[in-house]
């Protein structure tokens, strides 16, 4: 069986009295679209540090394609590419120097030409030569997501890449970081766009106050914790008793009826038909992970043991 | 054993010279007009000073320490100043996560910030050889003590660079160590001089035995034997290697 893509056991982390990292373990195949959720502070970042080596675990063990983070951090860091949070760049340079800089920095040489598709598919090949200064933020970040896959790392690690480029901008770069995976990557992103996580990710780890508190498929996690609802308006008439006892109602008038499949949402409505109720409006809703994300984070101090498999 | 210096090192020096390379008029001609107006005001005032040295008049006698004086500052602030740089704009993580060893950032910033004190140091001297005639200078001892001295404040300004959080913290470090080491180091003065103790201080400062040695280049006379200059100026650029590799290595301020 091949290495994972990422390996993370029993990782700690403090700084100070906060415990960034409380015994994160977690385990990233290769090729998966893998996404790492979790409010502001719940140790994302702090997780994503220590597998580039900009923050050093107190104990546990990481490894990047098998690599040792700290013992072969030369090897590790080979195989990862991290587009960090903060847009950052170094004003002295053009878009292309600070491409081929960061090639360098990896003894790359001859990268011309995949710099070159590199900017193509960002966007980015009518501002190669423009200083990092002049760019807009969408930009910058994009030049970003480039300096991070310069190496072609295997594995590549994205710390909300979206947030603050606009919406055409973000079809465009998943669109590539899709086609990325699709010829093999690694994929590891956060972020706090739920849908899309949820549209892009084959699993997912939440994590809370330095632990992983829940750790699935993204289907398991929507089965497990969101559910199908039919909505519905009524023009006149209540719900039948039947259908009232796992409803509820909110503010706007609309009936909250869980269904588990089409055959249900047929009898429902068979139901309401029968008792006399007309329906104004009508519309099923999917699982949403945005449910999960609420109703896992919202549990209390649920120990990482129970996380769903 | 693991390779010390990598293939990532040539890009990384050659940002760093690009670095101040592309803002040549604030990091090369600037310390250059300065250098040549303390010489144009301090030889002017001090003109009937006594030779420092026999055969030597006081305008020749400083050009060599002030050439040195803007090279060893200038090397510090090139070390010092791209790495707080880069901290504080955060663009420093592209290097971290790079796979660089710590000899390799190490020799990289040092290196750079060298080169920037002998472009410094040539702008001087060339620049005032038209108003000062002075002898040619033994160019084996003047690139041993440039490389030395300048080397100094390298090691000295990646130190600073990754201690300082904040560009005051690094001012207070060139304003109270690195100018006044540079100032009592002989520049405008022999410091045969001296009242006996203030010959002694400066015999304590690293930086008098730089510009010393420098001068010898020059003139073939100095305060100090130049082997001794040189032997003292290498041993304090190890020594302070040394601590600069440790902590590189330890990820002091760097790798949280």
């Amino acid at each position: 069986m091949a290495v994972p893509a990422v390996e993370v056991r029993d990782a700690a982390k403090r700084f100070g009295a906060v415990r960034a990292l409380d015994g994160v373990s977690l385990t990233v195949e290769q090729g998966e679209f893998f996404a790492l959720l979790g409010p502001n502070g719940a140790g994302k970042t702090t997780l994503i540090s220590a597998l580039g080596g900009l923050v050093r675990p107190d104990s546990g063990s990481l490894r990047v394609m098998g690599r040792d983070v700290g013992a072969d951090y030369r090897d590790a860091r080979r195989q990862l590419g991290i587009v960090p949070q903060e847009v950052v760049f170094d004003p002295f340079f053009t878009v292309r120097e600070t491409l081929e800089l960061q090639a360098g920095y990896f003894g790359l040489r001859g990268s011309r030409p995949w710099i070159d598709e590199l900017l193509e598919r960002l966007a980015l090949a009518g501002k190669a030569g423009a200083n990092m200064r002049a760019l807009s933020g969408g930009m910058k970040r994009r030049v970003m997501v480039a300096q991070a896959l310069v190496h072609r790392p295997p594995v590549i690690v994205l710390d909300e890449p979206t947030a603050g480029v606009d919406v055409e901008l973000r079809q465009t770069l998943w669109q590539f970081i899709r086609e990325l995976n699709a010829a093999g990557h690694t994929i590891v992103l956060t972020t706090h766009y739920l849908e899309e996580a949820q549209a892009l990710c084959s699993r997912i780890a939440m994590m809370k106050a330095g632990r992983v508190v829940a750790l699935g498929s993204t289907e398991r996690l929507l089965a497990d914790f969101s559910e199908r609802v039919l909505r519905v308006k009524l023009e006149s008439g209540g719900l039948p008793p039947a259908l009232a006892a796992g409803a509820t109602r909110d503010a706007a008038g609309w009936h909250r009826i869980p269904v588990e499949n089409a055959a249900q949402v047929e009898s429902a409505l068979a139901r309401l038909r029968e008792s006399g109720s007309r329906v104004s409006h009508l519309e099923v809703a999917e699982p949403e992970l945005e449910e999960v994300f609420v109703r896992i984070m919202g549990r209390g101090d649920a120990p990482a043991g129970a996380a769903v498999r | 054993m693991r390779r010390m210096v990598t293939g990532g090192f040539p890009a990384l020096l050659r940002k760093e010279v690009l670095r101040f390379w592309k803002v040549s008029f604030q990091t090369v001609a600037a310390p250059v007009l300065s250098a040549i107006l303390f010489l144009v005001i301090f030889s002017h005032a001090l003109a009937r000073h006594v030779e420092a040295f026999p055969g030597v008049g006081y305008a020749q006698f400083l050009v060599p320490g002030l050439a040195m004086m803007s090279m060893l500052q200038n090397a510090f602030a090139n070390a010092s100043s791209s790495l707080i740089q880069s901290k504080i704009t955060g663009n420093v993580v592209f290097i971290l996560l790079a796979p660089l060893t710590p000899v390799d950032l190490f020799a990289a910033y040092l290196l750079a910030a060298i080169a920037r004190a002998i472009v410094v140091g040539a702008g001087v001297i060339l620049a005032v050889a038209w108003i000062v005639p002075l002898p040619f200078p033994n160019l084996l001892w003047l690139a041993a003590f440039a490389f030395a001295g300048a080397g100094i404040l390298a090691a000295l300004g990646i130190v600073a660079g990754i201690w300082a959080e904040k560009f005051d913290q690094l001012a207070a470090f060139q304003n109270f160590l690195v100018m006044p080491l540079t100032f009592l180091a002989g520049v405008f003065y022999s410091v045969d001089t001296l009242p006996p103790f203030w010959q002694a201080a400066s015999h304590l400062n690293p930086f008098f035995y730089a510009i010393d040695g420098f001068r010898y280049a020059f003139f073939g006379q100095s305060d100090v034997p130049p082997w001794t200059s040189l032997a003292i100026a290498s041993a304090t650029l190890c020594a302070l290697s040394w601590m600069t590799l440790r902590l590189l290595r330890s990820g002091y301020k760097l790798r949280h």
